[in-house]
C-alpha cells in the first residue's frame, strides 16, 4: 500500500511538472517561413520564437478537421480568424516588444506561445 | 514585407487597382493593372522562367512574378486575363483566376468538410455503440461482469480485442490527439477521455491475463464502458457539429448577399464576368430584381433599391445619378447605371462580414475566468482522478481495487473542459450575427458585454435624434435689409461650409434663385459661427454670444430669438458691418421614430440625455419634443467628451451616439460609442456599435441584444460551472459513504458528450431572440 500511495503521489508531481513546470523549446523563426501544424489536438510547433520590434508573418496549416481548431485567437494582439482546412493561413503580427503572446483556440484547448525578444 | 498580398494564401486580384483607378479609362488602352494567377501543375523552381517569360512575350504586360510557394504569379499590365491564362497554357501549366477571399467558396468547401467529419462521427459512433450496447445489456442482465474460470478468460480475452478494434477505428482520434499534445507538454479533452478509456481497458485486459494480480472480489472487466463511452463522445462530438452549423446561420447569410457575376460596360459592350474581376471605376447595369454587385455611384436611371438586409430599414430607398448604392442590396424597380467605387474586400457588405466573423470571433471579458480555469483544467482533474483512486485503495471497502479504477475512470470522463470553454464564444458567435441582421455592428465581445450594462445614454441632437438635414424656416429682418439680401449675402458666406445649418441656407438661396456672390477672408469660429467678407462688408454669422462679444446690438430681437427657438427652432444672428441685419431661424425635424426609440430606452431603464451645440430654448424644445428630461445645450465639439466623462464620474455607464465624425472623442471616451450610419458606410473607426441604420430604435436594439447575449453567456457558464462542480466530485464517489453511490463510467460518457452540446443548444436559442420595436 506504502509503494501505491508514494507512486500515486509521484504521478501527482510528474502531473505538476510534465503540465506546468516544464518549458519546452522554442521554436525559433528563422526566416518568415513558419508553419504551424495544427493536427491532433495540437499547434506544432506550439512555442515559437521571433524578434521584438520587427512584423511578421507565420502561416497555419490546419489539418485538424474538428471544430474547435478553425477559430485561431492571440488576445493581446486582438487577432481573432479562423483557419480554413487544409489550407495555408497567413496571419500578420505587429511588431511587438519583448514579452510573451499566447495563441489558442476558443477553448484554449489547443495552446501555443510566441516568445518575443 | 512582401508586396504580394498573401493573406489567407489566397491572393487577391484587387492588389493593383489602385494604380488602375486614377486612369481606369484607358485601363484597356495600356495603363498597369496587376492581376494574380494561380498555377497549377508547376512543380518545380525552373517552371518559374518558363511561366514568367510567357506572360512577359503577351503584348501589353509589363512585368509578371510568380511566387513559386504559393503559386501565383501576379501579372501588371493591361492584357485581358483570357489571354493570360491561354500564355501559361501555352507553355504547359494550367492557370486559374486567382479570387479575392472567396467567401461563398470558402463557405462552401467548409460546409463539405464538416459533413465529411459529421459522417466520419457518425460512422465511428456506429461501430462503437453497436458493440457497447450489446455489453452493456449483457453487464445488465447478467449483473457484474466477471472473470472466473478459464473459459471465461478466452471468451472476455475476444471481447477485449473487439474493444480494442473500437479504439483503433472509432477513438483513434483521441489517442493520438492525446498523445500529441501530452509530448507538447499539454493536456486537452482528448487526453481526459484516452486516459479514462485506456485505464478501463488496460484494467481489464490485465484481469483478462494475469487475474492473480487482482484481488479475486475486483475481477471485473469494464470493456463495455470503453466502448460505449467512445460511442457516446462521437456522437456528441457529431451532434455538436451540427448545432454548431446553426450558429454561424447570421454570417452565412450576410454571405449570400454576395452577387455572383457582374455585367459590367467596357468599351461599349456589355459583359458578364465574375464579380472578382469587376475593377474600380467600371460601369455596371443592373436590372430590375438583380443585385448589386459592388459598391457604387449612379450614373444613369432612377430606382428604388431594398437596403433592408444591411441596414435592417424595411422601406426601399429611392436612387438617382449621384447616390450611392451598395453590394449585396437588391434593385427594385428601374435599370441603372453605376460607377464602381469600392469592389472586393473594400466593399461595405464585405466590410461588415469581416467585421461581424471579427466580432464573433473575440470573447468578452465575462469569458476570461472560463479561460483562465480551462488552462489548467485537464491536470487539475488528472490529479483528481489520481487522489480519488488512491483514497478508494487506502480507505475504500473491498473490492477497492475495482473502485478505484471505476472512480478515477469516471472523473476523467465526466469532466468536460468543451462545455466551459464553449459557454461564451457560441453565445457570442449567435448574439453578434442577430444583432448584424438587425444593422447593429457590433465590433468585439467587449463591446457587447459593456453595452448590455449601460445605465445612460447621451444622444447627440443634429442627425442622431433628428434628421440633420434642417431647413430654413424663418427670416426675421432688421433695418433697411430685406430677406432677398440677407439671404444672398448669408448664402455667399456659408457657400463653403459644410456645416448642416450652412447647407440649409445655401439650399434655401438655391430654391429661391439667388445667386451667391464671392466671399474673402472666411473665418470659423467653433462652436460660435463664422465671420467673411463678402461684396467688401465685413459678415458676422453665429450665436447670441458671439454678437455680444463683438459688443452688436440686439434689442428686441432676443425676444423674437427666444420665441423662435421655444417652437425647437435655431435661430442664428445675422450682422453686416458690426450691425445686426436678421435673424435666420433653421429647424431640424425629429425623425419619425426617435419618440418612440427614446421611449424604449427610458423604459428599460437608462437615463437618456441629449447633448447639442445648440441654444438653451431650442434644445429644450427639441428634448420636449422627444421625450427627453434631461440635456446638455450650447456644448462646443471639444466638451462633448467632458459630457461624457460627467455622467461617468456620477457612476454612470454612458453610451454615447453620435454620427461617428464629429462625435469621434466623444465616442471614443464613453463605455460604449455608438455610430449611427448612415445607411451602408460602416468604416465608422471610433465605434464601439455602429447603426447602419439612421433609426434610434437600432440603439435599443443592440442594447437589447447584448443583454439576452450576456444572460446566455451567464446561463452556459453557470451551467458548465456547476456541471463540473458537481459532476467531477459525485464521479470521484464523494457520495458513496452516505448514500452508496457511485456513478457508472457510462453514465458519465454520456453526460460529457451532452453537457457541451447543451451549450451549443442554449446558445442556438438565442436565434430566435426578437427585438421588439415600439
Amino acid at each position: 500500500m506504502m509503494i501505491i500511495n508514494i507512486a500515486g503521489l509521484a504521478l501527482i508531481a510528474l502531473i505538476v511538472w510534465w503540465f506546468w513546470l516544464y518549458k519546452p523549446k522554442e521554436a525559433e523563426l528563422g526566416e518568415n517561413d513558419l508553419v504551424i501544424t495544427v493536427e491532433n489536438g495540437t499547434y506544432s510547433p506550439s512555442r515559437i520564437k521571433v524578434p521584438a520590434g520587427a512584423p511578421f508573418e507565420i502561416k497555419f496549416m490546419r489539418k485538424d478537421q474538428s471544430p474547435c481548431s478553425e477559430t485561431l485567437l492571440i488576445p493581446e494582439l486582438q487577432i481573432s480568424d479562423t483557419l480554413p482546412l487544409n489550407k495555408l493561413k497567413t496571419i500578420q503580427l505587429p511588431a511587438m516588444s519583448s514579452g510573451e503572446y499566447a495563441f489558442h483556440c476558443q477553448m484554449q484547448m489547443y495552446r501555443g506561445q510566441i516568445t518575443v525578444k | 514585407m512582401s508586396s504580394t498580398n498573401t493573406e489567407s494564401g489566397n491572393p487577391s486580384c484587387h492588389e493593383g487597382t489602385e494604380t488602375g483607378q486614377h486612369h481606369h479609362h484607358h485601363v484597356h488602352g495600356g495603363s498597369a493593372v496587376s492581376q494574380e494567377l494561380m498555377i497549377e501543375g508547376a512543380g518545380c523552381a525552373s517552371c518559374v522562367g518558363k511561366i514568367e517569360s510567357a506572360l512577359k512575350a503577351i503584348p501589353g504586360v509589363e512585368n509578371a512574378e510568380m511566387n513559386f510557394a504559393q503559386r501565383t504569379v501576379s501579372v501588371l499590365g493591361s492584357a485581358p486575363a483570357e489571354q493570360l491564362i491561354k500564355a501559361v497554357e501555352g507553355a504547359g501549366y494550367n492557370a486559374k483566376i486567382s479570387l479575392a477571399d472567396n467567401e461563398d467558396d470558402a463557405l462552401a468547401e467548409k460546409e463539405k468538410a464538416d459533413w465529411a467529419y459529421y459522417k466520419r462521427l457518425m460512422r465511428e459512433m456506429t461501430i462503437a455503440l453497436s458493440l457497447g450496447v450489446p455489453l452493456m445489456i449483457y453487464s445488465i442482465v447478467v449483473g457484474e461482469m466477471t472473470v472466473t474460470s478459464t473459459g471465461e478468460r478466452i471468451a472476455w480475452l475476444a471481447v477485449g480485442l473487439l474493444t480494442l478494434g473500437v479504439m483503433v477505428f472509432s477513438g483513434k482520434h483521441f489517442y493520438v490527439g492525446a498523445w500529441q499534445s501530452f509530448k507538447n507538454h499539454s493536456a486537452n479533452m482528448d487526453t481526459l477521455i484516452a486516459l479514462g478509456t485506456g485505464t478501463a481497458w488496460v484494467y481489464s485486459m490485465v484481469v483478462v491475463f494475469v487475474p492473480h494480480l487482482v484481488p479475486e472480489m475486483a475481477r471485473h472487466v469494464y470493456f463495455e464502458a470503453t466502448a460505449m463511452i467512445i460511442g457516446l463522445i462521437d456522437l456528441g462530438l457529431a451532434l455538436e457539429l451540427k448545432a454548431r452549423g446553426r450558429t454561424s446561420e447570421a454570417i452565412k447569410r450576410l454571405i449570400g448577399l454576395q452577387a455572383k457575376t457582374a455585367r459590367v460596360i467596357r468599351d461599349d459592350k456589355e459583359l458578364d464576368i465574375a464579380i472578382e474581376q469587376v475593377l474600380l471605376n467600371d460601369v455596371v447595369r443592373v436590372r430590375p430584381g438583380e443585385k448589386i454587385p459592388v459598391d457604387g455611384e449612379v450614373v444613369e436611371g432612377h430606382t428604388a433599391i431594398d437596403e433592408s438586409m444591411l441596414t435592417g430599414e424595411p422601406m426601399p430607398v429611392e436612387k438617382a445619378t449621384g447616390n450611392t448604392v451598395a453590394a449585396g442590396t437588391i434593385n427594385k424597380s428601374g435599370s441603372i447605371l453605376f460607377k464602381a467605387t469600392r469592389v472586393g474586400k473594400d466593399t461595405a457588405l464585405a466590410q461588415i462580414i469581416n467585421m461581424v466573423k471579427r466580432a464573433q470571433n473575440s470573447k468578452p471579458p465575462i469569458g476570461r475566468l472560463a479561460d483562465v480555469i480551462s488552462a489548467y483544467f485537464v491536470p487539475v482533474v488528472m490529479i483528481i482522478a489520481v487522489v480519488s483512486a488512491l483514497t478508494w485503495l487506502n480507505f475504500g471497502p473491498e473490492p477497492a481495487v475495482a473502485f478505484a479504477i471505476v472512480s478515477a475512470t469516471t472523473v476523467l470522463i465526466i469532466a468536460c473542459p468543451c462545455a466551459l470553454g464553449l459557454a461564451t464564444p457560441m453565445s457570442v458567435m449567435v448574439g453578434v450575427g442577430k444583432a448584424a441582421e438587425a444593422g447593429v455592428l457590433i465590433r468585439n465581445g467587449e463591446a457587447l458585454q459593456t453595452a448590455s450594462k449601460i445605465t445612460a445614454m447621451i444622444l447627440d441632437k443634429t442627425g442622431t435624434i433628428t434628421l440633420g438635414a434642417p431647413k430654413v424656416t424663418d427670416v426675421l429682418v432688421a433695418g433697411e435689409y430685406d430677406e432677398q439680401a440677407v439671404l444672398r449675402l448669408a448664402a455667399t458666406l456659408e457657400s463653403g461650409s459644410e456645416h448642416p445649418l450652412a447647407m440649409a441656407i445655401v439650399e434655401s438661396a438655391q430654391e429661391r434663385g439667388i445667386e451667391t456672390g464671392k466671399v474673402s477672408n472666411f473665418n470659423a469660429i467653433a462652436g460660435h459661427g463664422v465671420q467673411a467678407e463678402v461684396d467688401g462688408k465685413t459678415l458676422l454669422f453665429g450665436n447670441e454670444k458671439l454678437m455680444r462679444e463683438r459688443t452688436i446690438e440686439l434689442g428686441d430681437f432676443v425676444e423674437m430669438a427666444q420665441a423662435l427657438a421655444a417652437e425647437a427652432k435655431t435661430p442664428m444672428y445675422f450682422a453686416v458691418d458690426n450691425k445686426l441685419a436678421a435673424i435666420i431661424a433653421v429647424a431640424d425635424p425629429i425623425k419619425e421614430d426617435s419618440i418612440a426609440a427614446i421611449k424604449r430606452l427610458q423604459h428599460n431603464g437608462i437615463r437618456v440625455v441629449m447633448l447639442t451645440g445648440d441654444n438653451r430654448a431650442t434644445a429644450k424644445a427639441v428634448a420636449k419634443k422627444a421625450g427627453i428630461k434631461e440635456f446638455f445645450a450650447e456644448v462646443l465639439p471639444e466638451e462633448k467628451s467632458k459630457k461624457v466623462q460627467e455622467l461617468q464620474m456620477e457612476g454612470e455607464v454612458v453610451g454615447m451616439t453620435g454620427d461617428g465624425i464629429n462625435d469621434a472623442p466623444a465616442l471614443a471616451i464613453a463605455n460604449v460609442g455608438f455610430a449611427i450610419g448612415t445607411g451602408t458606410d460602416v468604416a465608422i473607426e471610433s465605434a464601439d456599435i455602429t447603426l447602419m441604420r439612421g433609426s434610434l430604435h437600432g440603439l435599443a436594439d443592440a442594447i437589447a441584444v447584448s443583454k439576452a447575449t450576456l444572460r446566455n453567456i451567464k446561463q452556459n457558464l453557470f451551467g458548465a460551472f456547476i456541471y463540473n462542480v458537481a459532476g467531477v466530485p459525485f464521479a470521484a464517489g464523494v457520495l458513496y459513504p452516505f448514500f452508496g453511490l457511485l456513478l457508472s463510467p457510462v453514465i458519465a460518457g454520456a453526460a460529457m458528450a451532452f453537457s457541451s452540446l447543451t451549450v451549443v443548444t442554449n446558445a442556438n436559442r438565442l436565434r430566435f431572440f426578437k427585438a421588439q420595436e415600439h
